[in-house]
């Protein structure tokens, strides 16, 4: 019962102090607002390259052609290796014999056709394309491919694709550690806004020591009250990500620059967003007045 | 059984003064004391003790059997809540009002607001600001508004006041009747007073036990003693 009483009067006391140091929590809302958009760019940057970078990494693969005198049994045992291999870097894998990539060019065009009706023999090679799992060690298990004496050759697209993969890793990374950096920028803020309320109301919590108010009765408030501006603060940034990304998925029409570049869906990964943000602005807010508040009691 | 006793009691603040040294004294349940000495010989620190705000280096302090010298932080409020503090300078919140700032006192501890109304009127009756209770700090006199801090001291019923140069702001008219309303409530509800003074006056006139302490050390005890002027010098 007291309990409650204590609970009920905290909040109350925080609504009253929010609307009481107006200008204060006003700064305290902007503040963690104009972070907390930059956390939610970050974020969405994050997420859709993380993305990409998977759309990506699935084209590419490994060519590997057969020697033309490989036998029946060197093709098995190359099959039995890849299976083995599934324990390691190899995804999965497809074989084409060369009688179906005669096959496949005889289609393509009718030239083609007429001129591998003349030959007598099939000069195509037996093939296996590998996807991979890790396309950093896509190097490695080309080079361990080679080593196979049934092996003609082994190649994977050395340039463009793979740079980029590189290119995207760095930026997923990158945007991660923003996006840690700019959390940490935000409980800053905020914590120092509250730290002001609370130092212009540090004659209150003297009293409440003085007269015997336990720590978490005298905490509670403040507690609330960083919470209430944690998730004021959110507000804006919620509305501006969610409209904003939808805007402009929907003007990009889902693809950014290329058709090879394609931005995540925004439902429901918006609204993920938006909840992670709420979450972000009301711990935020009441870890800083936490520690805003730990200073002016002993404990 | 005696409710306060300072036994062996040392204080040495982190830059090195020793603000009080060996000190042994007790002080019975519903005595009246003043604590007089000049500025910096333990007075305050000496008040600090008693309600838990500073710790004793070495030695022990206990109130009602309690060594309040080895009580965890946060099981203070418990001791404070046996205990009315004044200030000399008042402490009330300028944004509440009278009947406000004494109910502040009890709403921190978690009471109901069904019993802290009456509650809050009996205090504010007892110090005579009852027609007072809808004023603001800054629309009363200086005297007023140590009756109100007196008022929420006294709200929770503590068995012992402790207060620290209550006069210290005020003209001699006014202590004098600031030490009455004390005297009035030390003898009704029998609450143990403790008061740091410079005033004189006030001690000279009220023939109560005074402890004088200087430069740490206690200097003498008297039962009905009085501020003599060799002393403070």
């Amino acid at each position: 019962m007291k309990a409650i009483r204590i609970l009920t009067r905290g909040i109350r006391d925080a609504f009253k102090s929010v609307i009481r140091n107006f200008s204060l929590s006003t700064a305290a809302i902007t503040c963690s607002s104009i972070t907390l958009i930059l956390v939610a760019t970050a974020m969405i940057i994050s997420y859709n390259v993380n993305n990409i970078t998977k759309d990506l990494e699935k084209e590419l693969s490994i060519v590997v052609y057969l020697k033309e005198e490989a036998t029946e049994e060197q093709i098995k045992d190359f099959k039995n290796r890849l299976e083995e291999m599934k324990n390691g870097n190899v995804l999965s894998y497809t074989y084409k014999s060369k009688e179906e990539w005669k096959l496949e060019m005889k289609n393509y065009s009718d030239t083609f056709s007429t001129a591998l009706d003349y030959l007598e023999t099939n000069p195509l090679l037996n093939s296996v394309t590998i996807i991979v799992k890790d396309v950093n060690h896509l190097k490695d298990t080309t080079e361990e491919i080679k080593k196979l004496d049934y092996v003609a050759s082994a190649d994977y697209g050395e340039g463009m694709a793979e740079n980029l993969v590189k290119a995207f890793d760095v930026l997923e990374k990158a945007t991660i550690v923003i996006v840690l950096a700019l959390v940490l920028v935000t409980a800053f803020l905020i914590g120092n806004t509250i730290r002001l309320t609370i130092f212009s109301r540090r004659n209150e919590i003297e009293i409440m020591r003085l007269v015997g108010a336990s720590n978490t009765s005298i905490r509670l408030p403040f507690l609330f009250e960083g919470l209430f501006l944690g998730i004021l603060g959110s507000i804006i940034p919620i509305l501006v990500t969610i409209y904003g990304y939808v805007l402009l998925y929907d003007h990009f029409n889902g693809y950014l620059f290329t058709h090879i570049i394609r931005l995540t869906e925004p439902f429901n990964f918006i609204i993920y967003i938006a909840l992670l943000l709420l979450a972000i602005g009301a711990v935020i807010g009441m870890l800083g007045s936490y520690r805003a508040v730990r200073k002016y009691l002993k404990i | 059984m005696k409710l306060i006793e300072v036994k062996n009691c040392y204080k040495v603040y982190p830059n090195g003064v020793t603000a009080i040294a060996d000190l042994n004294l007790s002080i019975e349940k519903g005595e009246f004391v003043f604590v007089i000495g000049a500025s910096g010989s333990g007075k305050s620190t000496f008040i600090k003790l008693l309600y838990r705000e500073e710790k004793p280096t070495n030695g022990s302090v206990f109130i009602g059997g309690i060594n309040v010298a080895k009580l965890r932080n946060s099981k203070v409020y418990k001791l404070r809540r046996k205990i009315g503090n004044v200030f000399q300078d008042f402490k009330l919140l300028p944004k509440l009002t009278v009947y406000e700032n004494v109910a502040f006192a009890l709403e921190s501890i978690g009471l109901h607001t069904k019993e802290i109304r009456p509650k809050v009127i009996k205090a504010l009756e007892n110090v005579g600001l009852k027609d007072k209770m809808r004023s603001f700090p800054n629309q009363l006199s200086g005297g007023e508004q140590q009756r109100v801090c007196i008022a929420r001291a006294i709200v929770n019923e503590p068995k012992i006041l402790i207060c620290d140069e209550p006069t210290g702001n005020l003209d001699p008219e006014i202590s004098k009747e600031i030490v009455l309303i004390l005297d009035k409530i030390n003898k009704e509800s029998g609450t143990t007073i403790i008061m740091a003074t410079h005033d004189k006056e006030i001690v000279n006139r009220m023939k109560k036990r005074v402890i004088h302490l200087e430069n740490g050390v206690l200097v003498s005890d008297d039962k009905k003693g009085s501020y003599k002027e060799h002393e403070s010098n």
